[in-house]
């Protein structure tokens, strides 16, 4: 049984089918779908009290999205310390810069792939909280729920993301 | 419905974080933490990020609908808008190839040692976060209730029956994955 546990990887279909069930298990028992764009806001809410808590109590969205520990909050040091665990016991953690896909094509200078990771993540921060959710919160619970915008959103992020990978990929990098 | 758990925020919290560890954990061994993979996906070469979340997409929707019929859980679909989804959905989707993780499997990468997915990606979304937070107030009643759609879910749009709804979706995802398994993807 625990050997199970410390095999690298899963058939992709046991993890997603466990990701299903873990799904309606925060729908009964949190009354929430499992989303992690918000913890992102809420972080940098509770970054910004710290630093200035007058000018924050002005912000609108973070009276909508209190920054505040809480589920929605702890979902994503849960998410850290979960995969730390898989990685760990399986042996698979290791430190990295930059992943192979991105080296062979860009190289492995680390200031490079960081700058636009960065780039990528502020895009990502801010699209995400546009669009009011994630590929969790949208492309798995939303779609589990039959919605029509988080399927609707859930096309647009593939849409985008298939057509600037090709666009960095197949074109500037070709 | 578990109404006294959910209204226990201290649980709550508690939940949050073992439902996350539970998440990050399957993400993990699902192989979707990993860049390459993700990037393969947005390259069409690699198809594990689909079929992680078609699998969890099959089983989950017979199990919410099951559990909403028995009344133990309720529907947060909400209604949406071209202006909302469709823009934040594209330049979600630009960040998604140029990060090559999303606000949840970046988390997951930081976990396996990934230090783009922290210091980039991690950093990144703090500070995209903060910079919607800015312009909130500009765009709330403007271009985000832009084109509402008619309906809040597929069976209120297409005018059918929910479970037949259900059913030929699971019967489209199922036949989907059928195929990319037929042709080796």
């Amino acid at each position: 049984m625990f050997e199970y546990f410390t095999q690298e990887l899963w058939s992709p279909y046991v993890a997603g089918a466990g990701v299903g069930v873990l799904s309606c298990l925060a729908f009964l028992l949190s009354d929430r779908p499992i989303g992690c764009s918000s913890a992102f806001v809420k972080a940098r809410g509770m970054i910004g009290k710290a630093i200035d808590p007058a000018r924050m109590k002005t912000k609108e969205y973070y009276r909508e999205i209190v920054p505040q520990v809480d589920w929605a909050f702890m979902i994503i040091p849960g998410i850290v310390i979960g995969a730390f665990i898989s990685a760990f016991i399986s042996g698979s953690f290791h430190i990295l810069w930059v992943p192979s896909t991105w080296g062979s094509i860009f190289g492995y200078d680390p200031i490079l792939r960081i700058a636009v990771a960065l780039t990528g993540g502020i895009l990502l921060g801010f699209g995400s909280r546009w669009a009011g959710g994630c590929t969790s919160g949208h492309g798995i619970n939303g779609s589990i729920q039959l919605s029509l915008a988080s399927i609707i959103t859930a096309c647009c992020f593939f849409a985008g993301g298939i057509a600037t990978a090709v666009l960095l990929y197949r074109v500037i990098g070709a | 419905m578990l109404v006294r758990l959910h209204k226990n925020k201290n649980a709550q919290i508690v939940l949050g974080l073992l439902f996350g560890i539970a998440f990050g954990f399957l993400l993990q061994k699902g192989g979707v933490t990993d860049y390459n993979v993700i990037i393969g996906q947005l390259l069409l070469t690699d198809f594990t990020v689909l079929k992680v979340m078609l699998s969890a997409v099959i089983v989950g929707m017979i199990g919410f609908h099951l559990l909403k019929y028995f009344g133990h859980v309720q529907s947060h679909a909400a209604e949406g808008s071209i202006g909302s989804n469709v823009i934040g959905g594209l330049i979600f989707g630009v960040g998604f190839a140029f990060l090559g993780y999303c606000p949840g499997t970046v988390a997951g990468a930081v976990g396996t040692g990934a230090l783009d997915a922290l210091l980039g990606g991690m950093v990144g979304l703090l500070i995209g976060a903060g910079f919607f937070a800015e312009v909130y107030p500009q765009l709330k009643n403007r271009i985000l209730v832009w084109g509402k759609f008619p309906a809040v879910t597929v069976p209120e749009f297409l005018k059918l029956n929910l479970w037949i709804v259900i059913i030929l979706m699971e019967m489209v995802m199922i036949g989907f994955l059928v195929v990319l398994e037929h042709f080796g993807l």
